[in-house]
């Protein structure tokens, strides 16, 4: 997988892994489907989401992505943002 | 405005019912049970027992009332208790005796 | 996943107990391990990061490997960093204002700042802090400027997440060691912002 390069536009999976069994997820439930920018790649890390299970856990890339706040809530101040951290498997480029 | 998802409960980012909820500014120091539960945790990290991600699972496994109910440590030593059961580090019988002794 | 609930129901000072002396009785951890894993972590606490601001404030080459390298920067002034996770340091501007929050749990830059603040915890930090950031750091008196914007990061994964201020005015030619005393935890997660000690 090529990555994605800061400045890439991303949208995070609309996906809930939650309705098919227990899971551990570290993506918040706000961001699923929404459309961000990548700020930053931070490296590769085990996924979480197996380590939580005692699973061998796959590096996954993880990358910094800023959110235009008020569109995530359709609320807040023009101009704010947030910034997640999120793994490579729940990004596609938008 | 909230959209009506599928969120597991303690995925709490800008959920309603707690945007009016003040927040307690004031310090509260740690009691000894909550700094023997943290340093527990760190020593079965480091020694590879239980990781802080299944220390989370555990957590997010307990049932929402409980979840909001308890204490921040008193989840924790809950996990823990969780884990070390569900790897086989110990047993059940072993517990329920050990609790009978204490 | 959860095993034999009615068990995990116990009283948590009674589930501690009976842990502690199974885990001791196996030999798999003692008594004195955990409290030498507690004397390290209250070893930690918001004066290290505070010491790291201040060099940040008066040394560019500190500020730029703080903000290039946080881990590397914190072990610079004697912070033990080994087998913390890394750690990200938030650099606050004229135009940009950070906020910290673990919306999932509450992740926190312990090995630098220490215990997190009981508040870092609750759920109404938690919920708050993405949604109405402003109205969260009200709760401190905190008023950002006009035209200064919030960017809160929620700290999901690997990386820790602290603020480095902005300097105030008023303090120009202080030593470090007075810059440092004017640091306050909640400066370093983004509630507040340093200001002179009143007269």
């Amino acid at each position: 997988m090529a990555g994605f390069a800061p400045g890439a536009l991303v949208r995070v999976k609309d996906d809930w892994p939650e309705t098919r069994g227990p899971v551990h997820i570290r993506t918040p439930h706000y961001l699923r489907g929404m459309r961000g920018k990548v700020v930053r790649r931070f490296g590769d890390y085990p996924n979480p989401e197996d380590l939580a299970f005692a699973r061998p856990a796959a590096q996954r890339a993880l990358y910094h992505v800023a959110f235009d706040q008020p569109s995530v809530w359709q609320e807040g101040k023009a101009g704010d943002q947030l910034l997640v951290e999120i793994y490579e498997h729940w990004l596609e480029p938008a | 405005m909230e959209k009506d998802v599928p969120r597991a409960h303690h995925d709490l980012g800008g959920v309603s019912k707690f945007m009016c909820e003040p927040v307690d500014v004031e310090p509260h120091a740690l009691t000894d049970f909550d700094k023997e539960v943290d340093g527990l945790r760190a020593v079965l990290g480091s020694k590879r027992v239980m990781t802080v991600d299944e220390l989370r699972r555990g957590i997010e496994a307990i049932p929402e009332a409980e979840y909001h109910r308890l204490s921040y440590y008193r989840r924790w030593i809950r996990s823990i208790t969780d884990n070390l059961l569900v790897k086989g580090v110990i047993t059940e019988a072993e517990l329920r005796a050990a609790l009978d002794r204490v | 996943m959860m095993a034999g609930s009615n068990i995990l129901e116990t009283d948590g000072e009674k589930l501690l107990a009976a842990v502690r002396d199974l885990l001791a009785a196996k030999g798999l951890v003692s008594s004195a391990e955990i409290a030498e894993r507690i004397a390290i972590t209250d070893a930690a606490n918001p004066g290290q990061g505070a010491r790291m601001v201040a060099k940040a404030w008066t040394d560019p080459a500190y500020r730029s490997l703080m903000l290039e390298d946080g881990t590397k920067a914190a072990e610079e002034l004697g912070i033990p960093m080994r087998g913390a996770p890394p750690l990200g340091v938030l650099e606050n501007t004229d135009d940009v204002h950070h906020l910290v929050v673990c919306t999932l749990c509450s992740c926190y830059p312990r090995a630098v700042l220490g215990y997190p603040p009981f508040w870092f915890k609750s759920a109404a930090y938690r919920a708050r802090g993405v949604r109405d950031p402003r109205g969260l750091i009200a709760e401190w008196g905190t008023v950002l400027p006009d035209g200064v914007t919030i960017r809160v990061v929620d700290s999901t994964a690997d990386y820790r997440w602290m603020v480095l201020p902005q300097r105030p005015a008023g303090t120009e030619g202080w030593s470090e060691d007075r810059l440092a005393a004017i640091v306050r935890e909640g400066d370093m997660i983004g509630v507040t912002v340093p200001a002179l000690p009143a007269r």
